[in-house]
């Protein structure tokens, strides 16, 4: 029996890691720890992720209170600047607050952020409305990429009539331009529904679903013809097992990629529906919805800057995050930008 | 060897493993928004022979041929538009579901790129144990075990199952096809085109390997290739292809030796012979063109466009696929029995 082979030359032992999630896997793993752009994109999404959580302890409301609601300070009309000190309804201060501030200010919580028309305290809205965006960027991309990745996977795998009905389907879908699309189903939806999230959540989510069908249709049709995927066949792999082991782990990353772009820009256009009036109704922890406070200032944005500043910076960071991450796990699973980087 | 010897040899009743009859296969060209066909590319167009148990039956001819469709085909890997395969009793072309599934604990197949053959995200264990997995045939620790042995048979170290294929060379790969292939303990093995991908110095291994397997486990293969000297090498019987079509089959040395059809002419006359002396004076048949379309392919015999000897009849009526001499079959209307 030839034994030449028997000896792998050149290659170094692999490490447990890599064992363990598999090569492409820990390739993809590597990429990110070791990619600057997606350490960024990591870093501040990790910044967004902490506020969400401890969004309790930096903003906290009344025992029982909606933490959703926005605490307003009156109803005066005119803006106050940041630093402007609580006068009513004040919510409990934070006990972090007696630790960065000097001994005379421990019992006076201020606006840190300043207050918007109407006295909506911007600091609450921008710190509880990142719980918001997670979860309306996390909640639409999941439903919408769950949706797409079954019809495109029923498309690529069946052919014929099926795929011919459902790709026609996402064509018409595609056919309305998008924003447009989700603002009139979102209206359509609100007397419906109630005002609030839901409506233009279903809005994104129904047309959200498209680009994902499409892009994993062509990818299994690729990974499809592949030899392995005949040599499974041929070893009598049975039909589902094939789908599920061979072609979607081969197919699926391209997908994952466009869901992490996605959360981004379905947050930036949840934002904008908000801001338009069809999203979370007036008062709720939700970026664009503070934004819209802007609305009626826009020629006095150089005095009342900071109810466009500081939701507007949390909404391009957090958008800003996603794409970064989603860039990073393109370039680090295209096998052509290999070695560039 | 002389042609008497051979003629003997294949005169005596051997049992027939494999028999195929008519076999074609063409694929649809729809066009098109409602996707209508509007032709067909006649990728395997009829193809008969016969495989003998434990001999290597090779297939070449150029690339486009339809070499790979045909052992596609046969396999089932692609649904065959007619004939009828006989697989040791059971008509491959017409099993369904899990009778097909069970078949395929008896022929299996090799591929030809084994950069491409070997899922990159499972490793060795998981890929060579998989056959075994899907049929049932052992628990988790006896898999590991017959992987092990597997590894051994085709000469790698049973160590390197836990390893993933991108950590193996080309020759590697191509072991590690081949002991999946073996899992099952199939009694056919269609080789397509299983050392084209591979460096010179192991294409010899590799072949090698398939021989020592063969006279082990008594297997049969369809070796497809279009390296004629390895063909040589390595099979028994040869059939010749052009677009679609057998043109001549029959025993290595008979084929070599004495080929009859104008096709087999020019391209045995391609293959350099390691001797300056008779290079020198190799008289070489430069076929002119292209291969036609298989979706159009040319009236009368498929050959006319390019062949040096053809005359009127040749583009009138297309030639019989005869017996011409015991054992040895040709399609051309200068040959005749």
């Amino acid at each position: 029996m030839a034994v030449a082979e028997t000896q792998i030359e050149k290659r170094k032992e692999i490490g447990w890691l890599e064992r363990w999630l598999g090569h492409d896997t820990y390739r993809t793993v590597k990429g990110m720890a070791t990619n600057p752009i997606s350490v960024i994109g990591l870093v501040l999404l990790a910044f967004f992720i902490l506020v969400a959580l401890l969004a309790p302890v930096l903003a906290p409301v009344q025992p029982g209170g909606d933490p959703y609601r926005i605490p307003r300070d009156g109803y005066g009309s005119v803006p106050e600047p940041p630093g402007t000190p609580w006068e009513s309804r004040q919510p409990p201060i934070p006990f972090w607050w007696s630790w960065v501030m000097p001994e005379e200010y421990h019992d006076q919580w201020i606006h840190i952020m300043g207050t918007a028309s109407g006295q909506w305290d911007i600091y609450y809205g921008v710190v509880w409305g990142t719980r918001t965006a997670l979860e309306v960027g996390l909640q639409i991309t999941f439903v919408g990429a769950l949706v797409g990745v079954t019809l495109g996977a029923i498309s690529a795998y069946y052919g014929g009539a099926v795929d011919m009905v459902i790709m026609r389907i996402a064509d018409i879908f595609l056919a309305f331009p998008f924003t447009l699309a989700a603002m009139t189903l979102s209206a359509v939806l609100t007397p419906v529904l109630g005002k609030g999230l839901v409506p233009p959540k279903i809005a994104l989510m129904a047309f959200g679903w498209t680009g994902f069908a499409r892009l994993l249709r062509s990818d299994i049709l690729s990974v499809r013809e592949r030899e392995y995927v005949l040599a499974a066949r041929v070893v009598g792999v049975k039909d589902a097992r094939i789908l599920f082991r061979h072609i979607l782990p081969n197919a699926i990353f391209p997908t994952l990629v466009l869901g992490s772009m996605r959360i981004g820009s379905y947050v930036i256009t949840f934002a904008a529906l908000s801001f338009l009036g069809i999203g979370a109704e007036v008062g709720y922890a939700d970026w664009g919805q503070l934004l819209s406070f802007a609305r009626a200032w826009m020629t006095n944005l150089g005095t009342y800057w900071y109810i466009v500043i500081y939701p507007g910076v949390a909404l391009v960071l957090f958008v800003l995050a996603w794409n970064l991450v989603g860039d990073a796990l393109r370039d680090v699973l295209d096998p052509r930008l290999q070695g560039s980087r | 060897m002389t042609i008497e010897n051979t003629t003997m040899e294949t005169s005596t009743p051997r049992e027939i493993v494999l028999q195929v009859n008519n076999l074609k296969k063409y694929f649809p060209i729809k066009r098109g928004v409602f996707q209508t066909k509007v032709g067909d590319v006649k990728a395997v167009d009829g193809v008969s022979f016969e495989v003998f148990k434990g001999e290597t039956l090779g297939l070449v001819g150029e690339s486009g041929c339809g070499k790979t469709t045909t052992g596609r085909t046969i396999i089932r890997l692609y649904e065959p538009t007619a004939g009828h395969v006989d697989f040791m009793g059971a008509d491959m072309a017409q099993l369904r579901g899990e009778e097909l599934r069970n078949i395929r604990k008896r022929m299996q197949m090799i591929f030809q790129d084994p950069y491409a053959s070997l899922n990159p995200r499972m490793s060795v264990l998981k890929i060579v144990g998989e056959p075994l997995e899907v049929f049932h045939v052992a628990n988790r620790e006896e898999r590991k075990e017959r992987v092990a042995e597997l590894l051994e048979m085709v000469g790698l170290n049973p160590d390197f199952m836990r390893r993933y294929p991108h950590e193996f060379s080309g020759g590697q790969r191509q072991r590690i096809g081949l002991a999946r292939a073996l899992a099952l303990n199939p009694e056919m093995i269609i080789c397509d085109e299983p050392i084209s991908a591979l460096d010179v110095s192991i294409q010899a291994q590799v072949v090698n390997l398939l021989e020592e397997l063969q006279d082990k486990l008594g297997l049969t293969y369809i070796f497809i290739a279009h390296d004629l000297s390895m063909v040589r090498h390595i099979s028994d019987r040869v059939a010749v292809m052009y677009l679609g079509k057998i043109v001549e089959l029959t025993t290595r040395e008979e084929l070599y030796q004495h080929p009859l059809h104008p096709y087999t002419e020019a391209l045995l006359s391609a293959v350099p012979v390691p001797d300056p002396v008779v290079e020198e004076q190799r008289k070489r048949i430069l076929l002119e063109g292209d291969l036609p379309s298989p979706a159009n392919p040319p009236h009368g015999c498929n050959f006319n466009t390019r062949c040096p000897k053809a005359f009127e009849l040749c583009f009138q009526e297309e030639p019989e696929y005869l017996e011409v001499k015991p054992g040895h079959f040709c399609a051309c209307h200068l040959v005749k029995p």
